[in-house]
């Protein structure tokens, strides 16, 4: 990534000998349109403070695009605003307001398509369908944007970042709130997601897929429809994200569907449904992750592979791990669970009696879901705790060997 | 009658056990509220004995003090009073001194700590559950004259509806599991009064995200005003028709 950012510093350095030019109200331009059709490459283009309708505009050139005292480019409902293709592009400080819903096309408020070496940062969308659409593009930055959408429906809102194969990209700092996905990512590689905070989201607030080696880093999930969705990809690490109160009937805070040889590490997954939803997932490391009052911490299918989840801690869930079958082909070693009541004789920190997290009741209720209306019955109780004792229904060798007793911090 | 249940009133007062319970109550909020971080896991560990000490204590103490004070009773059956007004004076003050109990023991705390729509149901839930079996426990001591026979009815009626009924109900979704069950399950919780309860609480506690399907279709019902209409509404009905079968018996019985 310092990569990406040395290449866009240079090319911020270069426009220094360029022309640039003045955009505005009471200036010799007074069109966006004419300047980018004046400007020649490297240019430097300044749109000053002011409300801009001039349907789509198309970059297609090596330049800069600088908003001064908050210009709004508006797209009336009606138009794609900015389609930005080529390369070397900045597109900075300006703020984007209602652009164009078609059921055909993906308007977006900023598309970006067939382009390498593009800077979107410090803008502001409001009221888009697709806020920023990245199609086919190599090493572009986004970061530092705002966008809130409308709350519609799912057909008919757009992704609030959408990128589309692209390869070597970050997305940064952004705030994203009010789209169909926070963000999007299909196709994609070599790329990162960090310190975004994508919230009340109609669908994920990460939807990721066919995507392989990249990595999502100290993003805040809130309020989603569905959390987070990682698909078909594999060799993407998760860490430090933090996924909050994705509740609901179908929510969860992280679903794993069809997802090898990753790591999730050090993330923290509060009042979701389900923390952890994994399903045909292969050799991924779950570590160090912290998982608090969420209904079920870890729902993980039988068809689950190879996975090793430890030194994680498990506290005020309803149910910490579930499953669907008797067959469990995972590892569970040394996390910590306050359900545990097991002792350690010779204080080395760890218990001396293996802990059964999959409790009966939550194997009942997956065979037979009508039984979910007995949850927290006294009798589902001393059933829980019969089966504690004597194992039958559960799946025998899913057990964490050595639980920790005091829980590590973060 | 509010002379009578003045002088049940000063009875209960005096042993000292509804004092007792009181202070149990209190306590055990209490250090719920204390321990818990987060004060609507602990409304939800407080739903636990809820469900389980209020009837178990509500239906002990009812027949208890039927038998003790049946002296009294049989003193105020001499005087011109009838044999309805002397019992629903008796319920009256039992059912009072047990419900203020309730208030006073979980009340407080939840007032105190976690004051919201959860609290209040988890309240009136409590106090409907009490009533509800101290009128079943006074059809239980009414209808057998021996003590220990009638304490070990209440006993049996507190461990079906707290336990067997619960394992029937879980006989019958494995049996019939084939066929869509959920209307037939919310007709049959219906017939327990702690069923009911517990199934009206939870949905107030946003569980029922946990429960899949079947938790939305009960929150769909539950969750509207006809559903807590229906649930109040079952609810005083397990609390009145023991106490109107108990008011018959009573009122032909051979003392």
């Amino acid at each position: 990534m310092k990569r990406n950012i040395t290449i866009l510093l240079l090319l911020l350095s270069t426009t220094v000998f360029a022309n640039s030019i003045r955009v505005g109200k009471g200036q010799r331009i007074t069109s966006l349109h004419k300047a980018v059709e004046m400007a020649q490459a490297g240019d430097t283009i300044l749109l000053q403070g002011g409300r801009y309708k001039e349907g789509n505009t198309v970059i297609n050139k090596s330049l800069t695009l600088l908003g001064e005292n908050n210009p709004v480019l508006d797209g009336e409902n009606k138009y794609e605003i900015l389609t930005v293709t080529g390369s070397g592009i900045v597109i900075k400080g300006i703020m984007f307001e209602n652009s164009g819903y078609s059921s055909m096309n993906d308007y977006a408020s900023i598309s970006v398509i067939d382009a390498s070496y593009v800077l979107i940062e410090n803008n502001t969308i409001r009221n888009a369908y697709f806020a920023i659409h990245v199609a086919n593009a190599t090493t572009c930055v986004v970061q530092h944007n705002t966008i809130s959408g409308l709350t519609k429906t799912e057909q008919t809102s757009g992704n609030g970042i959408h990128l589309w194969k692209c390869d070597d990209m970050l997305v940064k700092d952004n705030d994203v709130q009010g789209h169909r996905d926070g963000i999007y990512f299909e196709f994609v590689t070599n790329s990162v997601i960090q310190q975004n905070n994508s919230h009340n989201n109609i669908r994920y607030g990460l939807h990721f897929m066919f995507s392989n080696n990249d990595s999502y880093i100290d993003n805040t999930f809130r309020d989603n429809g569905a959390g987070v969705a990682v698909m078909y990809s594999h060799h993407v690490l998760m860490q430090g994200n933090h996924f909050v109160h994705n509740w609901g009937g179908n929510a969860y805070g992280l679903l794993l569907k069809e997802i090898s040889d990753g790591q999730i590490l050090q993330n923290k997954f509060d009042n979701n449904t389900v923390g952890i939803l994994m399903e045909s997932t292969n050799r991924i490391n779950v570590d160090n992750n912290d998982f608090g009052s969420n209904g079920y911490a870890i729902r993980m299918a039988a068809s689950c592979n190879e996975n090793i989840l430890q030194y994680n801690a498990f506290a005020g869930n309803t149910f910490d791990v579930a499953t669907n079958g008797t067959l469990m082909l995972n590892t569970l070693r040394n996390n910590y669970w306050d359900k545990y009541d097991g002792y350690d004789m010779n204080k080395d920190g760890y218990g001396d009696v293996p802990y059964h997290p999959i409790s009966m009741y939550s194997m009942v209720i997956e065979q037979n879901p009508n039984a979910a209306v007995l949850m927290r019955s006294f009798m589902v109780t001393l059933l829980d705790k019969a089966e504690k004792a004597i194992p039958s229904l559960t799946p025998e060798n899913m057990f964490d060997e050595k639980p920790m007793m005091k829980r590590s911090s973060l | 009658m509010l002379k009578i249940s003045k002088y049940v009133l000063y009875d209960i007062l005096r042993n000292r056990v509804v004092l007792a319970y009181t202070a149990f109550l209190l306590l055990v909020s209490l250090s719920l509220f204390q321990m818990e971080e987060n004060s609507s896991k602990a409304v939800l560990s407080l739903l636990n004995i809820v469900l389980i000490v209020v009837p178990l204590v509500s239906m002990v103490f009812s027949t208890i003090h039927w038998y003790n004070s049946y002296e009294f009773i049989e003193l105020m059956l001499t005087q011109p009073v009838s044999r309805k007004k002397v019992l629903l004076s008796e319920f009256a003050g039992i059912g009072s001194s047990l419900v203020t109990a309730y208030l006073v023991g979980v009340g407080i705390p939840v007032v105190l700590y976690n004051f919201d729509s959860t609290g209040i149901a988890l309240l009136l839930i409590g106090s409907l559950l009490t009533l509800v079996f101290t009128s079943i426990a006074f059809f239980a001591s009414i209808k057998s004259r021996d003590k220990a026979r009638g304490i070990g009815a209440a006993l049996l009626l507190w461990f079906f509806f707290a336990l067997i009924f619960d394992g029937l109900l879980l006989v019958i979704l494995f049996a019939f599991s084939d066929y869509p069950l959920e209307k037939v399950i919310m007709v049959l919780s219906s017939f327990n009064p702690i069923d009911l309860g517990r199934i009206y609480l939870m949905l107030q506690m946003d569980v029922s995200a946990l429960m899949g399907y079947t938790g939305a279709t009960y929150k769909d019902f539950f969750g509207s005003s006809a559903g807590m209409i229906y649930t109040f509404g079952t609810l005083l009905l397990w609390m009145i028709v023991p106490l109107l079968l108990s008011l018959r018996s009573f009122s032909k019985k051979d003392l």
